[in-house]
């Protein structure tokens, strides 16, 4: 037993004999919020994490990879080529911090953020596949230890369930659960950390506080002061970062990491905003003012990191006007590469419910096939949309 | 006025919360937002923050909060953004909405109505496309409700508002704004449980629900079969008699259901029509169902709902023995 478990064994009422009534309050309690590099761009350089020069301008790439993506997918949804779309506008600096720390043996399951799976080898056409609904790309993302979960908080438990089995593996392992501020109101999220405190499992929980669940502001969401603050009742570890800032983020889900793999859960909550709409479906203008958009805009998390690069030299190294046109014409290939995509076959919708398919979804099969045969003007009525 | 069926759902609301100000709704993006698809728009206007409100993104605590608040003499309507997202409180309904009045032998009661848009069709995501109508029908003390036409959308759910047990009022999504009627003025109350006989016909009855009836309408007119097309309109408690006799009187019968085909609504109405009009029957009854798959996603979900055509087969295929 672990000292941390047998600490918590110890009897707990076991009064202090002050016969005072000590009422605890989250206002009693300093939540810092780690930053390193400031809104004005400065920073103290001491506090820096240490990561080479080739991985600081990486992180400035992998950034503006996740906005211009964020970007086209937007565009072309707009000209029906996609289903509904989440941009992470705004949310590069959390997103691209957190997941610069994992490793390919780590679970990364996410509920908004697209750039992690490029980062561990997924293909952008894979990622427009899934968005268009074709069931390929979230094959394609299991393959490298990835998931996007679009049920809120559903995939927590998963993550609890993961790390747990990287516990029993004695794996060199973490398990992430991405997740948003909405999130943690859910019952399954309730669970999910509470389980990983209770067995001290590797399981990372990085929340990203983009400010709104659709429509509700996260001060509406909980009463809680803070979401990191919410851990605590979990009996884990919780860090708060700025997250416009890749790399106090990057500095606070490493040393968050580093626990986790010692047996300590950790919740951070990164503090961001998602500057476009919850999903392409959603009308922000409803329910939040321009003003403080625009603030927020002001914010960008790219313009920081750019002010740092330079103060370090290291803007020289880099040809934003390139970067941007290497994704465009990724992009644009993972396009057409995700346009080519063959006809598929009914059979596709009975093949993966069961290993083996059962004697009754064989005969449905078989039914509904020889009907199509039957019936061509069924197709009068199905369009396959292949592009969304 | 002619209003879609999502427009009569609102209308529906704000005649109940207008009539009863104990009547509270409450969900997901319901307040500022006036719901995802505009179902609860201008409520928060008409009727202030302490009746409209935005909750947090738990539908446990929506549902659960929902039997509490109806437990204690209010009458929640409940929104659950997608039906996807219902399964984490199906605990909830189970184990307390419906059982409330059971196990206090009526002292204490749940009437509460949880809206919830259903179904596929709408290009939606993983989780937004569900049609379990059928697992909620097997909840004891549980009503279960699905509307196909704006009238009748408007009057189901003010009869739900009104009904002294739990509703689960499932509304059909995908024709949400492509039906469109007029509906009455002011006051309206469609009794639940009762079926509705929208096309009269003497050689094959077709049972349909919610977004299954425009195709299934589609289907029937636009065959010579002289076919009787009823709407079930309440699935639970269902309107076994209105459909026995209709049975009784044309021998056939083909149930339309966009659920999985496997312990479907339609597999319990086989089954009650076997008990009421065995007799009668000239040819077994067909069922035209979804698949006992999940919901494909957007790309190639046209394959796993019933169109015309499949529905026509169905009727063909009752016809043929």
């Amino acid at each position: 037993m672990s000292d941390r478990a047998s600490d918590r064994r110890v009897p707990s009422a076991v009064g202090n004999g002050d016969g005072e009534v000590a009422v605890l309050s989250q206002a009693d309690l300093a939540v810092p919020t780690h930053q390193i590099v400031e809104p004005d761009g400065s920073y103290d350089p001491e506090v820096v994490p240490d990561l080479s020069e080739e991985e600081l301008c990486d992180l400035y790439r992998w950034m503006v990879t996740d906005r211009v993506f964020s970007r086209r997918m937007v565009n072309i949804q707009r000209r029906g080529e996609l289903g509904t779309f989440g941009s992470t506008r705004g949310q590069e600096a959390s997103i691209i911090g957190s997941a610069f720390t994992l490793e390919p043996q780590d679970w990364l399951y996410v509920g908004r953020a697209w750039t992690p799976m490029f980062m561990r080898g997924a293909s952008m056409d894979d990622m427009i596949r899934f968005w268009r609904g074709i069931e390929e790309g979230q094959q394609a993302f299991a393959k490298q230890n990835s998931q996007i979960a679009i049920s809120i908080g559903s995939h927590v438990p998963l993550v609890a369930g993961l790390a747990w089995g990287m516990q029993l593996d004695d794996a060199d392992a973490v398990a992430t659960a991405y997740i948003g501020d909405g999130a943690t109101s859910t019952g399954a999220a309730h669970e999910g950390i509470n389980l990983a405190g209770a067995l001290s499992l590797p399981a990372l929980f990085f929340c990203q506080n983009n400010q709104y669940a659709i429509s509700m502001p996260v001060d509406e969401q909980t009463g809680a002061k803070t979401l990191a603050q919410k851990a605590l009742a979990y009996g884990i570890d919780a860090i708060r970062v700025d997250g416009q800032d890749v790399l106090a983020v990057y500095d606070a889900v490493q040393t968050a990491r580093e626990r986790v793999k010692n047996g300590t859960p950790v919740f951070v909550e990164s503090v961001t905003y998602r500057l476009d709409a919850h999903t392409t479906s959603d009308d922000p203008t409803r329910y939040r003012e321009d003003e403080e958009v625009r603030a927020w805009e002001e914010n960008d998390p790219i313009e920081r990191y750019r002010s740092f690069l330079k103060s370090e030299g290291l803007w020289s190294q880099i040809d934003h006007d390139a970067i941007v046109e290497d994704i465009e014409a990724e992009f644009d290939a993972a396009l057409a590469a995700a346009n080519e995509m063959a006809e598929r076959q009914v059979a596709e919708i009975f093949a993966h419910v069961y290993e083996e398919l059962p004697p009754e979804l064989s005969r449905q099969q078989e039914a509904f096939e020889a009907l199509l045969e039957k019936r061509p003007e069924m197709y009068d009525h199905i369009e396959q949309r292949p592009k969304g | 006025m002619q209003a879609t069926i999502v427009q009569a759902v609102n209308d529906a609301l704000h005649g109940e919360m207008e009539r009863d100000d104990r009547v509270v709704v409450f969900g997901e993006d319901v307040a500022e937002s006036g719901g995802v698809f505009r179902a609860t728009d201008d409520l928060l206007e008409e009727f202030g923050s302490d009746r409209v409100v935005d909750t947090p993104l738990s539908e446990i605590a929506i549902v659960g909060g929902a039997t509490g608040m109806a437990m204690y003499g209010y009458r929640p309507v409940a929104e659950i953004q997608f039906s996807g997202f219902l399964p984490p409180a199906f605990d909830q309904l189970v184990t307390n909405a419906s059982r409330i009045r059971w196990r206090t032998r009526g002292e204490l009661t749940a009437p509460m109505v949880v809206r919830t848009p259903y179904g596929a069709g709408v290009r939606a995501l993983e989780h937004h496309s569900e049609s379990l109508e059928g697992a909620y029908a097997h909840i004891p003390g549980l009503k279960v409700v699905v509307p196909s036409t704006p009238a009748d959308t408007k009057g189901l759910l003010t009869a739900s508002i009104r009904d002294p047990d739990p509703v689960l009022f499932m509304e059909p999504k995908r024709i949400y704004r492509s039906v469109r009627e007029e509906i009455p003025e002011g006051d309206h109350e469609v009794p639940l449980g009762e079926a509705a006989v929208r096309r009269e016909g003497a050689d094959v009855t077709v049972v349909g629900w919610g977004a299954m009836m425009p195709p299934t309408l589609e289907a029937v007119d636009d065959s010579d079969v002289d076919a009787e097309v009823i709407d079930l309109r309440t699935i639970s408690p269902m309107d076994t008699e209105t459909v026995a006799e209709s049975v009784k009187k044309t021998g056939r019968c083909v149930v339309v259901h966009e659920g999985p085909r496997t312990l479907g609504v339609g597999s319990e109405l086989v089954a009650r029509i076997n008990d009421e009009a065995l007799m009668y029957l000239e040819a077994p009854i067909e069922r035209v169902a979804g698949f006992d798959t999940q919901v494909p996603l957007l790309s190639m979900e046209d394959f796993y709902l019933p169109h015309p055509p499949r529905i026509r087969d169905g009727i063909e295929r009752a016809l043929s023995d």
